[in-house]
């Protein structure tokens, strides 16, 4: 056949000798978690076809352990969201992010998604941060898949470095008009005027 | 028979124009204006006396002013009539100019197979008219979206549509007409009311699983179809 005869199985010894390590659990559990990431691709625009580049063969996400691509929310803990996100889609964005078990990050890919870009009219949402939490911003128009892939390792190192003791990363907040914390909406409009953020910006005249 | 009425007839280009008819081909040097004009544009004046106001030719494509109130009577008619067969709407839409004193005009692009002609009606409305036309649904089946969009950008109403609401814009918005020349590009509200407005929204109420459903063309699928539907086959392998 021309094949060489496949290697016999390497068994590891189950007397005597074995091999162990020491670690830090969250070292272990945040080593896994960054390894098999599961994204899912919320794709909207032309950002989607350089997702879709990056999860071909020649820039092959898989290598980062994202082998599997999720198209169901409830299956994914990594929301790319690829592309400009108009206000009638912001419901529907945020309910696939509340239908994503935790443990979840969120990568904004490109200039539409992160702060919408040259869209600023009546119909985009300006930056999708403003109706779910973004963990990674990848700039560009669309971003290279390079650029995204840099966005994902930087990512893996956000997940290699959090702590599981620590809960306040798995909240998931409500804004509480009660809370000492809110600034209702009409403040914010007021406060932020004359200076502009990417929530509100100056508006014009007509 | 599919519950759409007659079944499918092939529509063949230039058929009307007999087999002598030279080939179509590019032409070479179109005038801005002032070129030939499609036919079709004095037998409307010919058929409706007075409807007509206007007739341009604009880089060798003819556009037909037509009185609002007879609008619906000529596509019809061109539609109909065997010397005409305008089978196919390709647009309609509107357009308003940044002259505020200018009228806001609907437009239909109309094509006839047959004929290989393209003919463009335009209706002008005045400001401060009701922004009010007849609709050609009862003529062109396509035009339901097309008179969606021109109501939910322009907020122009089309008498006799079954069906009309907004369709790119979500029905409870109430900034107005996006595609006016009143309308601030931001929008009226602020970007935090917007905000607010767009999340309060219930994807599910707006999206309804019977507006989602196939299951309503079930009866229009081939028999075999339907029938390696019912036994629970897979298709497509």
């Amino acid at each position: 056949m021309g094949l060489s005869p496949r290697p016999e199985p390497h068994f590891v010894e189950t007397t005597g000798n074995e091999p162990w390590i020491t670690t830090k659990l969250d070292a272990f559990i945040n080593w896994g978690r960054s390894n098999s990431l599961w994204p899912m691709p919320f794709g909207t625009a032309c950002c989607a076809i350089e997702f879709m580049a990056t999860a071909a063969s020649k820039y092959d996400i898989a290598r980062f352990g994202m082998e599997r691509q999720a198209f169901s929310p409830r299956q994914a803990d990594l929301l790319i969201c690829a592309g400009r996100v108009p206000f009638k889609l912001a419901p529907v964005l945020r309910r696939i992010w509340q239908q994503m078990p935790q443990p979840k990050w969120c990568i904004s890919m490109g200039a539409c998604a992160s702060t919408g870009g040259m869209f600023d009219n009546y119909a985009v949402v300006q930056g999708i941060d403003s109706i779910i939490p973004v963990d990674v911003y990848v700039p560009g128009c669309p971003p290279r898949p390079e650029g995204l892939l840099y966005g994902i390792m930087m990512l893996q190192k956000k997940v290699m470095n959090e702590r599981s003791g620590d809960k306040s990363l798995r909240n998931e907040m409500e804004p509480d008009p009660k809370s000492q914390l809110y600034i209702a909406p009409s403040v914010i409009d007021e406060v932020s005027e004359p200076f502009g953020n990417s929530i509100h910006q100056t508006r014009s005249g007509l | 028979m599919s519950k759409y009425g007659q079944s499918f007839s092939p529509v063949v280009a230039g058929s009307a124009l007999g087999s002598q008819a030279p080939a179509p081909v590019t032409p070479k040097s179109v005038p801005h204006r002032g070129g030939e004009p499609n036919p079709s544009a004095a037998a409307i004046g010919q058929q409706f006396a007075g409807a007509v106001k206007r007739v341009d030719v604009v880089w060798g494509e003819t556009t037909v002013y037509i009185d609002r109130d007879r609008v619906h009577d000529v596509i019809r008619w061109l539609h109909d009539d065997a010397s005409q067969q305008y089978d196919y709407l390709s647009d309609v839409t509107a357009v308003e100019f940044r002259d505020l004193e200018q009228p806001l005009e609907v437009v239909w692009h109309l094509r006839s197979l047959p004929y290989r002609r393209f003919l463009r009606v335009k209706v002008q409305l005045e400001k401060g008219t009701p922004l009010d036309v007849p609709s050609v649904w009862d003529i062109y089946r396509g035009a339901d979206w097309m008179e969606r969009e021109a109501y939910d950008m322009f907020g122009i109403t089309f008498a006799g549509h079954p069906d009309l609401r907004r369709l790119l814009m979500w029905e409870q918005y109430s900034e107005g007409y996006p595609l006016r020349k009143d309308f601030p590009l931001r929008g009226r509200f602020s970007r935090s009311e917007q905000l607010r407005q767009a999340l309060a929204a219930n994807p599910e109420a707006r999206y309804s699983q019977d507006e989602l459903s196939i299951a309503e063309a079930f009866e229009d699928l081939p028999a075999d179809m339907r029938r390696r539907l019912q036994r629970g086959d897979k298709v497509g392998e």
